[in-house]
């Protein structure tokens, strides 16, 4: 093993992560398997557990000190993610169950409030699921054309067919910045910009780029961003949407009810402002105030060093993973533009065999086609093996995984 | 559990050498279907006896993981000359015990999947002698 740079004391990191301590099978887990939901410090189980314990009211509705406590920490909350990817305002700030959620609110408010039989919107060929059957659902109800930028063999997007697919009619240009499966990053601003020019709003999904590396969406310039909590230190349940002040205010509400509006009468409703108008019913806030303590921990570390972190595992497994014969990963191959997600096949062995046989050794790995089929028809094959990593990851879980597969080769009788 | 209790003998023997494996040219009816989670995927071509009520050959397709294909292989070495109704109604205990090794509830999923597109496959066989006749 090369040696390894240290951009923050991972020993220290894993020790605030009581679950890595345990053993899987009888041996030490080694969980590489963070890009589909990452694992929660101590600090963020704190958090919450001290809301639930020492101030725990309902928000936005009592004048007592309780739920004065839990809303301000809510506020608070919505405040540092704010800060985190560089929004101007906590109003840009709207919450959701998830990146899921956050889309489904785009494609029904934004999508069906301004859209017309006719227009484009343009997606990648590498989205997940989540950002791929809104739009398809949109399409059909609505008579919109869906076209897709294709990838070039090396797993980028195709930035000159980009070029020849935006036209007048395009009306979203949306992508991943990081794929699930590839990891292929998109350099976001180029892309915003054009679109722009065409007339087009661009949503970008965060869901694999904001854990992970730094993300400043006035930098980037994108109109939405979308995230979820549980793939960055938080917990489930919580998701973002970042959109525009103007394009937010401009949008109908999604779902409806209490805490949305400002005023309702027998015959007349009025919508609260922005963000509480898309944010019907009792939030998720101790939620909410949890990934508030999971990007006050993100930031702590830096996420500049986070990205080091994890690019130098990747350049690592790359190369680990390419002396171990068999194996063929999918993707860029240059570390510098993947994020440290690295999908893979093992010659004559399903990734669902190799996932179990790595069980066996303690390895959690993904399996499958993780919510991107269409990508895995593009890649011709019907499942890939995924192993990711984050914060905690280490270059020995790399080599563990390295001889699980030569295991499970051993295990198959395949040499 | 050990590894080699999983992938033990009998059902590496079933993945390497399946049983009633490819497509039958006369079959009275085949089914397909997915398994969303992983994208194994199955098809079953049956053949029916003169009478029409029980399964003469049948033969399947498809690829995934070892546990999906020889707990199909397992399952249609099982079946021939069943009749369907007994089949349709066919507790997935059988198709376990034939794999004989605990599974976890996602490989249960792999193992029960040939299971589900043969009973399905009889279930809209029926419907469409129902209708038919009808």
């Amino acid at each position: 093993m090369h040696t390894q740079r240290e951009f923050f004391d991972v020993h220290a990191v894993r020790r605030d992560f009581p679950i890595l301590q345990q053993r899987v099978n009888g041996k030490p887990l080694v969980f590489l398997d963070s890009a589909a939901s990452s694992q929660k410090p101590l600090p963020v189980l704190e958090a919450m557990e001290r809301v639930y314990r020492e101030a725990y009211a309902n928000v936005h509705r009592g004048v007592y000190a309780l739920s004065e406590a839990a809303t301000a920490a809510y506020d608070e909350a919505r405040a540092k993610i704010a800060r985190f990817i560089g929004a101007p305002a906590v109003e840009n700030i709207v919450f959701t169950r998830n990146a899921t959620e956050a889309l489904n609110l785009l494609a029904y408010a934004y999508a069906r409030a301004f859209l017309r039989e006719g227009d484009e919107i343009l997606l990648t060929e590498l989205e997940h699921h989540a950002n791929f059957v809104p739009w398809m659902v949109l399409a059909r109800e609505r008579n919109v054309t869906l076209k897709f930028i294709p990838l070039t063999p090396e797993g980028l997007l195709d930035l000159d067919a980009f070029e020849r697919l935006l036209t007048e009619r395009t009306r979203i240009v949306t992508f991943a910045h990081v794929s699930n499966v590839l990891g292929t990053i998109t350099d976001p601003a180029p892309i915003i910009a054009r679109a722009h020019a065409a007339g087009a709003i661009v949503i970008v999904d965060g869901s694999q780029s904001v854990p992970h590396m730094p993300v400043n969406v006035q930098a980037m310039d994108c109109d939405f961003l979308v995230f979820s909590g549980h793939k960055m230190l938080g917990p489930t349940g919580i998701g973002v949407l970042y959109g525009k002040r103007a394009l937010l205010e401009a949008m109908p509400p999604f779902l409806t009810g209490g805490d949305m509006i400002s005023y309702v009468g027998f015959d007349d409703v009025r919508w609260n402002d922005v963000p509480l108008k898309f944010e019907a019913g009792t939030p998720a806030f101790v939620e909410a105030i949890g990934l508030g303590a999971a990007v006050d921990y993100l930031s702590a570390l830096g996420m500049d060093a986070v990205r080091a972190h994890e690019a130098q595992l990747t350049a690592y497994a790359l190369e680990r993973l390419s002396e171990v014969s068999g194996v063929r990963i999918y993707g860029p191959q240059d570390p510098q533009r993947r994020g440290g997600v690295i999908a893979f096949t093992v010659n004559r062995i399903h990734p669902h065999d190799l996932a179990s046989l790595l069980d066996q050794h303690g390895i959690a790995i993904r399996a499958g086609h993780h919510c991107a089929q269409p990508l895995h028809q593009r890649l011709g094959v019907n499942a890939t093996a995924r192993a990711s990593f984050y914060i905690y990851t280490e270059p020995s879980e790399i080599d563990a995984l390295a001889e699980g597969i030569e295991h499970a080769k051993r295990a198959l009788r395949i040499s | 559990m050990a590894m080699s209790d999983l992938y033990r003998e009998h059902i590496l023997d079933h993945y390497e050498n399946p049983r009633h494996h490819g497509t039958l040219a006369d079959a009275d009816f085949s089914h397909e279907e997915s398994n969303p989670l992983c994208g194994d995927h199955v098809r079953i071509d049956v053949k029916l006896s003169e009478d029409k009520t029980r399964i003469a050959d049948a033969a399947f397709s498809g690829e995934g993981c070892i546990i999906s294909q020889a707990a199909t292989s397992m399952l249609l070495e099982s079946v021939m000359g069943w009749r369907i109704d007994d089949v349709e109604q066919l507790d997935p205990q059988h198709v376990l015990s034939l794999i004989g090794v605990p599974l976890t509830a996602n490989r249960v999923k792999c193992a029960l999947l040939g299971l589900k597109v043969l009973k399905t496959g009889i279930k809209l066989w029926k419907l469409q002698q129902m209708q038919h006749s009808a």
